[in-house]
């Protein structure tokens, strides 16, 4: 929208902005754009960088816009459960911290820390990233846990899709050293000489979608959408088309037909996301 | 708004305990818990376990609050006790007839009513509706929904498991007739109650 704004009209649009940020965003709504000059449809500038954290054994920081996500991943020995003694753990956190948002406090994770930590640990089980079974050094004795920590450093909406985005990056990133138990000690005996990536099997992407006035569905809300939506949905595909979750926590109702207009924006946005971090692994093999 | 899980329940209060972080091998969920909740009885205690009860309370609670006009009660909290008595499967959709049948009662203003529907998917692609724990147990996904009285419109939605775009498709229009039979079952409770007053 280029106009010639002299200084009252600005001074205007921050008070309408301020006073009525429900009318200010349906004036932009109706031209089928929104104030930072995406369309309904686009998603903000997405940029990862993936190994930036070399105390952790995997990590990726995923800039999603303004929010900021970076997951790093840890991998260490543990008894395997034992009702599944062939299998491992991934035991995933997501952390908002104050610093990221003046809405959260110090002191044990929130509402929305907590939601969003078994959002992801349901992505991480539903679409079976990692076969659990290859996380087993020796059954019934040990195997790798890996421990996912999601911290959230700058928050501005859409925390679900660019932490399912960093997480899949940091996997792809986590490289285990090779592991063999000595018959005679009964100890485990690390080779960090050999490491080898883990067999990510499936790549699930995020799509979060903001309904507006019961009828608009528009995407990559940013913190001040979210705040005016009326309902939130977010869908979580994998390369086939086949759905881990389909997260809609209340909020106004959806029928059939807006349902099928997301799952095919889902797609295009799985396509994008796949692309950027093909990319991104490519650019960093020869290291 | 809140929703809590048990009786008279403050979510971590100063006053209660709390275990530590789940470690891998610990077999327990995270679980915190308080004491001397409640007035009338000698002892009274709540215990919360996991960050999957703090999911549910929020499905709940989001799904509420865009039914119930809030506007028309300013300063108001509305608090929703669900207690758990026993578990057959399906316990989330149960959780949903039951906090909508409690709101009519009460008389909240609405504007429309809810109800909340399961569904699996078995490994051969079959549909089953209101599972039982064994089902659910066994099925691919189990998808819940709460859908709205008035046009069927999805409110909520939580899954687990992996389906394709067809199979949710088919799901949703089965729950949305499903949700007639409860939608009727709601009048009529709720003509039997009347009618004999």
């Amino acid at each position: 929208m280029l106009r010639f704004i002299n200084l009252p009209q600005i001074y205007f649009n921050t008070c309408f902005r301020t006073v009525e940020p429900l009318e200010y965003y349906r004036r932009f709504l109706k031209e089928n754009c929104r104030p930072d000059g995406r369309e309904l449809g686009e998603f903000r500038t997405t940029t990862v960088n993936i190994g930036s954290i070399s105390t952790a054994d995997g990590s990726a920081l995923v800039k999603l816009g303004n929010t900021t996500v970076i997951c790093g991943v840890k991998a260490e020995f543990a008894a395997p459960p034992t009702d599944a003694p062939d299998k491992g753990y991934v035991v995933p956190n997501v952390d908002l911290p104050p610093l990221c948002s003046s809405r959260f406090r110090s002191g044990p994770p929130g509402e929305e820390a907590q939601v969003a930590s078994q959002f992801i640990a349901d992505v991480i089980e539903n679409s079976q990233i990692i076969q659990k079974e290859d996380l087993c050094i020796s059954p019934g004795k040990l195997a790798w846990v890996l421990y996912c920590d999601l911290i959230c450093l700058d928050y501005d909406g859409n925390i679900l899709d660019a932490c399912t985005f960093a997480l899949l990056a940091a996997l792809k990133n986590v490289q285990l050293p090779e592991v063999t138990i000595n018959e005679e000690t009964a100890l485990a005996e690390v080779n960090l000489k050999t490491k080898n990536y883990l067999n990510i099997r499936t790549h699930p992407v995020a799509t979060s979608f903001a309904v507006f006035d019961d009828t608009l569905l528009i995407v990559d809300p940013t913190g001040e959408e979210e705040h005016l939506a009326t309902g939130t949905l977010t869908i979580v595909m994998d390369e086939e088309g086949k759905l881990c979750c389909l997260h809609k926590p209340g909020g106004s109702g959806l029928t059939g037909a807006k349902l099928q207009d997301c799952m095919s924006r889902a797609v295009t946005r799985h396509k994008e996301v796949k692309k950027l971090m093909d990319e991104v692994i490519k650019s960093m093999k020869p290291k | 708004m809140e929703g809590t899980m048990h009786a008279d329940a403050k979510i971590r209060a100063e006053t209660g305990t709390e275990s530590g972080p789940r470690g891998p091998g610990c077999s327990l969920r995270h679980f915190a818990c308080e004491q001397n909740l409640l007035s009338r009885p000698d002892g009274s205690a709540s215990f919360m376990q996991g960050v999957a009860e703090k999911s549910r309370e929020q499905l709940i609670r989001n799904t509420c609050e865009a039914v119930v006009l809030g506007a028309l009660h300013p300063r108001t909290s509305i608090t929703v006790v669900l207690q758990v008595i026993s578990d057959a499967g399906s316990l989330l959709a149960c959780c949903l007839n039951a906090a909508c049948m409690a709101l009519v009662d009460a008389g909240v203003p609405m504007r429309a009513l809810f109800c909340g529907v399961t569904c699996t998917l078995g490994a051969d692609g079959t549909l089953v509706l209101d599972p039982t724990a064994k089902q659910e147990k066994e099925a691919r996904a189990v998808l819940t929904f709460a859908l709205d009285s008035v046009e069927q419109k999805l409110l909520m939605s939580t899954t687990k498991g992996l389906y394709s775009d067809a199979e949710l498709q088919q799901c949703l229009a089965a729950a949305q007739a499903a949700s007639q039979h409860v939608f009727r079952f709601y009048r009529e409770s709720l003509q039997r109650r009347y009618s004999k007053s």
